[in-house]
Formats: structure tokens, sequence, C-alpha cells
């Protein structure tokens, strides 16, 4: 199997912080996984993610995507993956139809691919009835399929979701992990970072457990599981690190 | 098509924005307007030459009918005139009236002239070597006429006032000196046409008009006031673009475009493009308000400058400078709350250092180098160069160059505070 995403050596730390954030971090995340990347709060999931996403900046080690360095900047290196923040990344004020012709366009698509892939994706989001009004007005749920929509419109051969149903009722979270597995049985590697473990145990089939700026545990989860006599992933979290996962 | 998507989306949200497109383009339309009107009275009083002035003559001789014909001879007074009233009664007449200027004429007026003016007959004839009349009555301590004038009236403007009366008194003693001497030496009365040639200077002031193109257009209130509230309006657009940018930052946007393949500088300049256009339509409309809607309510039209080249070439730095610092607050603020509030405060106060609400020849001296950090003054001062000396290109080029500056500044400014904070 090929690796996706290749961290060596990563160190980093805010400015004006004491301590590193990261020291010396490696990992590999293989090619049509989908990972979890779990810790308490402060654990440095989010910043993980942004210096996967080049939204942060490292100067020690280095990031591989599909072999390619994270650090170039290159725009190749961006076509490569799409995200999905933890915050509503959009232009509230526009319709759903809005937002993705233009990010779309941003991220290199010509203008049938935008119409077609917007189509589809409001279709299998169940977007359709709403897509010419302002996102503004949407439910929670709905701004959540809005934003992993502007994620994936560019077809990316990695998704990054950071907190991707939080404030999501039962039946949109529902919707969104369902979607998620096609795309991943598509062939799109997701990293993803969340506080619902048991929605995490449903969509993950590799983790990782990151405490402190340390990978604690990486493994596939079943056999994490196995391995530490623990039936969830909740407990398996308290038993590896002492702490409430929260 | 990545910049037209950016500029597609950056119309589509400033479409959107009803409170703030109220503020760009209303406001100022409406400021236009009322300062106008107001202005337009003053500059009437000035430009008009009809400076309304009550005058009370209790005098029966001949010396204050001739001080009254000599004011209105000035040109410069629109002269109402009442009688037999006392000075209590003329200034309560005045106070009721609202009048800004009177001046009480006490009845022994044409004595203290006709005293006077043989006083000083007698004392040059004196000097003459020859025998003038005994006049031996001092009057130096008793006044001519009483002037009475609005506390509220610009000092200068009353000074200008007194300077006209005092002309007008000095032609009226010299006359009855003239006429005393003359008849002390001739024992028959002054012809008119000697008096005449005597007291009406041939000599004739030059005056050039100092605009640039010749022209001898007299500045009125809309000359003055559509250029200054139009670059208001165009710096009044942070209230959209500040807000809009702040609103990008928090809500992740920049993020987010952060991690496509696309540079964010097309974000920045696509930003500049619509707010450019923006500031365009806002010339455009206030002007039209100026050339069309103003006649039609008794207010003078404005007279676009020849140039209209070098009128665009400022409307579009001005625009750029105002679109420039806008996403330069934009940028630096926190909350949408900061960038409205200090925006709109920094706005009002270069607007007063900037001379768009208080002229700049009214400012104390310290005030004039504290102006020039306003970039709306330079923007002023260019817009002025074109619209009230009829300059070109080269005439303004010393008001572009410091809105240049500032707009680098800006931009640098801009790329510094986006990479400060980690967004681009």
């Amino acid at each position: 199997m090929h690796t996706a995403i290749k961290i060596e050596n990563l160190s980093f730390r805010y400015p004006k912080q004491s301590s590193d954030c990261f020291s010396n971090l490696n990992l590999e995340i293989p090619q049509g996984a989908r990972f979890g990347l779990f810790g308490p709060n402060g654990a440095g999931k989010t910043t993980l993610m942004n210096l996967m996403t080049g939204v942060l900046d490292f100067s020690e080690g280095n990031i591989f995507m599909f072999d390619k360095s994270v650090k170039a900047k290159d725009k190749e290196v961006k076509k490569l993956f799409g995200f999905v923040p933890q915050d509503f990344s959009f232009y509230q004020e526009l319709s759903p139809v809005e937002n993705l012709e233009f990010f779309g366009a941003w991220a290199g698509l010509n203008k049938n691919d935008i119409k077609n892939r917007t189509e589809n994706l409001l279709n299998i989001l169940g977007l359709s009835e709403v897509k010419n009004k302002p996102v503004e007005k949407f439910s929670g749920g709905m701004k959540r399929k809005v934003n992993l929509a502007i994620g994936v419109i560019h077809q990316p051969k990695i998704l990054f979701l950071d907190e991707p149903t939080v404030g999501v009722d039962v039946q949109s979270r529902h919707e969104i992990i369902h979607y998620l597995k096609q795309l991943n049985e598509q062939g799109t590697t997701l990293v993803y970072t969340s506080h619902q473990l048991n929605e995490a145990e449903k969509l993950c089939n590799k983790i990782a457990l990151l405490d402190e700026g340390r990978i604690i545990a990486n493994d596939d989860l079943d056999k994490l599981l196995q391995h530490h006599a623990q039936s969830d992933l909740e407990l398996l979290f308290l038993n590896l690190t002492g702490k409430e996962f929260s | 098509m990545k910049l037209w998507a950016a500029i597609k989306k950056d119309f589509r949200i400033l479409l959107r924005d009803k409170v703030g497109l109220s503020l760009m383009f209303l406001m100022p339309i409406l400021l236009v307007i009322i300062v106008t009107v107001i202005q337009n009275n003053t500059f009437d009083l000035l430009n008009k030459n009809s400076v309304p002035l009550v005058i009370c003559s209790n005098d029966a001789g001949s010396a204050s009918k001739q001080f009254i014909e000599a004011i209105d001879k000035i040109g410069m007074f629109h002269v109402q005139q009442i009688n037999d009233e006392s000075e209590k009664q003329f200034a309560d007449y005045l106070h009721k009236n609202n009048s800004s200027i009177g001046i009480f004429i006490p009845s022994n007026f044409s004595d203290l002239i006709n005293t006077k003016a043989a006083t000083i007959s007698s004392k040059a004839l004196n000097s003459f070597g020859l025998q003038g009349d005994s006049v031996t009555q001092n009057h130096s301590s008793n006044s001519a006429f009483t002037f009475y004038y609005d506390p509220e009236i610009q000092p200068s403007f009353k000074l200008s006032i007194q300077g006209a009366l005092s002309s007008a008194l000095q032609m009226i003693e010299s006359k009855q000196v003239l006429r005393s001497l003359y008849f002390s030496i001739n024992e028959k009365p002054l012809p008119d046409s000697l008096e005449n040639d005597m007291l009406n200077s041939d000599i004739k002031i030059s005056e050039v008009s100092l605009s640039l193109n010749n022209n001898e257009g007299v500045p009125n209130a809309t000359q003055h006031n559509v250029p200054a509230w139009t670059i208001f309006a165009m710096f009044f657009i942070i209230m959209s673009l500040g807000g809009s940018v702040v609103r990008e930052k928090i809500s992740g946007s920049f993020i987010r475009l952060k991690t496509l393949p696309t540079n964010f500088y097309m974000a920045l300049l696509s930003k500049q493009i619509v707010f450019l256009i923006v500031t365009f339509l806002q010339a455009a409309i206030i002007f039209a308000i100026g050339i069309f809607l103003f006649p039609k309510i008794g207010l003078p039209a404005m007279q676009l400058p020849a140039d209209v080249s070098t009128l665009l070439s400022v409307t579009f730095f001005c625009g750029w400078c105002a679109v420039s610092y806008a996403i330069c607050v934009g940028v630096f603020a926190n909350t949408q709350e900061q960038a409205n509030g200090f925006g709109a405060i920094s706005i009002v106060i270069f607007a007063v250092i900037g001379g768009l609400m208080v002229p700049s020849f009214a400012m104390p001296d310290s005030f004039k180098s504290i102006m020039q950090i306003s970039p709306l003054h330079w923007c002023l001062e260019a817009y002025y160069g074109l619209f009230l000396k009829g300059g070109k290109l080269g005439d303004v080029l010393n008001n572009i160059l410091p809105i240049f500056v500032t707009i680098i500044v800006m931009q640098l400014l801009i790329l510094w505070g986006l990479k400060r904070k980690k967004l681009i």
C-alpha cells in the first residue's frame, strides 16, 4: 500500500511559546485509509492538521503528500488535498452554488466541471432544494454539508476533516459519515479529527492517539482495541492517557 | 477564470450588504445636498455682493444722505433704510429681525462731518499761509455713527464690512473738506466736474485670476462640496470593505483560500478591482447630482473640468487610496466592530484635518502641517486643482504623488499584516 502522507522528524513551536508543540514527530498515513487523529484538548490535533495542509509553516522536519513536500507550497501539492475546517469557512452571504462556483474555480476546475460537480454534490448531500438560498439562513447541519462540499469539489486524493460534524443533528451526522465512507471507497484518503468517539469508531479504520505533542498509539483500530483489551475507543483512550476524553 | 470568479464573488457579497451600500451611496448623497444648500447661502453672501445692511438715520443734513449713497455705491450691501427711531428702538429692531449688521446715524452726523471738514480746511489754509476761519469745536471724541453686528459673523467678514463703511465715510469727509477749502479760497462752490476728477481715482487695479486655465469662474458651494463629499464617500467604503475583510478572516475563509492552489494576492486584487469600481460609481453619481440635480433645486450647477482624462486619473488614485486604506484597517482589526468603529472615526478625523469639513485656509498654522498626514487632504487638493483652478495633469502631479506614496505604504502594510497573522 502506498503512503499518502509521511511526516518525518517534524518539530514545531508557536512564536512566543517556551516549549515545542511537536518534537521529532514521525507518522505515516497509508493511501486509502480512514485515519482518525485523536487526543485531549490541546494535544495538537488541529495544529498538526494545519501543518499538514500548509496553513502553518514549519522549519524542522518535513511532510510529504504522495512523495511531494508540503514545504514547497507547490500548486500540485495543494491540488492533492481538500480541507474541511472546523469553522464555516465560506461566504455565508452567498448560496451553496455561488460558494462552490468560487471555491471550484480557485481549486483549478473549469466552468463545466464546476457545474457538474456542484449539481452532483448538492444532490448527494441533499442541498438541491436550497442551492440558491443564502447559506446564512441554513441550519448548522446544512452549513456543515456546504463546508464539506467545498472541501471535496475538486475530488482531492486526501481529505482533511477537522471536527466535520460538530453541532450537527443525528440525521445530518449520519448522512455526512455515510458520504465520507463513499468518498473513501472511491479512493480518497480521509484524515479526521473529532470529539465524537462513537462516530470515529464507525468511520475510522486506522487511528493515532496524540498526547502532549507525542503519538502514543498508531495502528488499525481493531488491533489497538484487541491489544489493549478494550471494548471501545473511549476506554482505550482512558487506558492509554489516563485522561478523560473531552 | 480565477480572478473573474473572485470578482463575481466580491460583487455578490457587496450587493447583499444593504447597510454598507446605503452608507457608501445614500449617506454621501444626502451630505453633499444638505451641506451644499447650507454653504450656498454663505457663498451667495460673498459672491453675489448682497450683504443685508439696515441703516437708521436720524440726521436731516445732506452728509448722511451722501454717506448712504456712498455705501450703496460700493455695491457690497443690500441697504434697507428705516428712519426716526431712537438708538434703543433701532437695536431692538435688529434683534427682532435677526439682522446681521446695521448702522445708526445720529442726528448730528452732518454737523460733525461739516465741522470736521471746516477744521481741517482751516488748518490747511493756515499751513498754506492763508487766513482760515477760526473753528474751535472739538469733534474727535464724537462717533460719526454706530456699527451694530451679530457676534456670530466671522471676524474677517466683520473687518471687511468695517473697511467698506470706513471708506464710504472717508469719501464723504474728503468731499466736505474739498468743498470747504475751495469755498474758502474761491468764495464759490466747488464745480461738480472738478469734484469728480479729484475724488474719483482713474488709477485702476489690475486683476489677474490665479486659475491655471485663465478661467474666471467664481468658486461656489457646488465646486467646493461635490469633490469634497465624493472623496468622503470613497473613503467611507471602509464600512463595507473593512468589515468584509474582517468577516473573511474570522470565518476562516482566508485560511481556506491559503490551502487552495491559487495565489492569495488574487483575492486582494479582486477586492481592489470591485471597490475601485464602487468608488468610480460614487464619483459618477455625486458628480451627476452636481450637474443635473443641483440646478433644479436652486444650487449652482457643477462644471466639470475641461481635462476629463486627468479627472479620471485623480478619481482612480483617490479611489485606490481609499480601497487600500479600508483593506489595511480590515487586516489589522480583530473584530468587525473594531474595523467599523476605527474606520468611521478615522475617516471623519482625516476629513476634518484634511480640509473637507473646514476649509484649509481657515485652519491655524499649526494645523497646516498636520493636514498633510491626511490622504483626504491630498485627494481634495488634487480635485480642487482641477475643479477650482482648471489645472491639468502636470498641475496636480504634486498632489497625486503623496496619494501614490500612501497607496504603496498601505499595500505594504496589508502584506505585512497578512503575513504576521499567518493568513498568507
